[in-house]
């Protein structure tokens, strides 16, 4: 298993797994209102960067491109929780 | 620790690499950009619309929605392997974990058909309301990126069964694993916000 573990794919995919079965369960428990809207936008954002930084292997590519994609990810992320903010005034 | 030094190859500053062709990273950007302007628009309408909205999020399917984002996540967990093993020159391996992906793709679709095939059976369409409206259409053209990306991995399996990929020659692997990476992460952000949160 830390064989496993040290290698950053298989813990990307291990971290996001977990990541989708948190935001799972909180669907199951009912999770409403602006905590939980804030932690599973937290949880995407988190699992979004990973796919672009270990999936799509942008750690190490041109900033331009980290800075675009990254940046794409911080852009939907912060207009859905605008978006929510609003609904819930 | 002189000596370990003056036998260690010289060894190059990294250069920063950027996977695949230049060309697939522009069209990528589009695509993620249309997807951010469906996201806002339902994220927006949804600020008119709460409660209906957040009525009608109750008869989604969450299971399957979890379900589909596993099976995405694991195809593209494969796809990355399938890179790592040409960058090895593992020519087995290479096919192998791009089968394993499009199979990953594949179950998605099945999952997604069922879910559609239990709501159109009940009478739901794209007319019922503005939920479903967003429901059907965001999910649909997901789903027809999904199945692009499953025409790119078979092309990218058939090219591999000819030896083509190997350390010097993974571009073609690269562009196509970066798109079918794309599909992932758009559902990423598309299962919490249609599926969950409310």
């Amino acid at each position: 298993m830390s064989a496993f573990l040290k290698n950053s794919v298989h813990r990307a995919w291990l971290i996001l797994i977990i990541a989708t079965l948190t935001t799972w369960y909180l669907g199951e428990v009912g999770a409403t209102g602006t905590a939980s809207i804030v932690a599973m936008l937290v949880i995407a954002f988190i699992k979004g960067r990973l796919v672009i930084l270990d999936f799509m292997e942008l750690r190490d590519a041109p900033m331009m491109w980290r800075i675009l994609l990254e940046g794409w990810l911080i852009l939907v992320s912060s207009l859905i929780l605008i978006a929510y903010w609003i609904s819930l005034k | 620790m002189t000596d370990t030094l003056s036998v260690a190859p010289p060894s190059p500053v990294p250069t920063k690499h950027l996977p695949g062709d230049l060309a697939i990273w522009f069209f990528i950007l589009a695509e993620l950009l249309a997807f951010a302007v469906f996201f806002s628009a339902y994220a927006f309408t949804r600020t008119n619309h709460v409660e209906l909205f957040n009525l009608y999020q109750q008869t989604l399917d969450r299971n399957a929605g979890a379900l589909n984002t596993i099976l995405l996540i694991t195809g593209s967990w494969f796809v990355v392997l399938a890179v790592k093993a040409a960058h090895r020159d593992e020519q087995k391996a290479i096919s192998r974990n791009i089968l394993l992906g499009f199979l990953c793709g594949g179950a998605f679709l099945v999952v997604k058909v069922l879910e559609y095939a239990e709501k159109f059976g009940a009478g739901i369409s794209m007319s019922t309301n503005t939920f479903y409206m967003f429901y059907i259409s965001l999910t649909f053209f997901h789903f027809m990126h999904v199945i692009l990306g499953m025409v790119i991995l078979a092309i990218l399996w058939f090219q591999s069964r000819q030896g083509v990929y190997g350390s010097h020659h993974s571009n073609g692997l690269e562009s196509g694993a970066a798109y079918w990476h794309m599909v992932d992460l758009l559902w990423i952000i598309l299962f919490p916000l249609v599926y969950v949160m409310h």
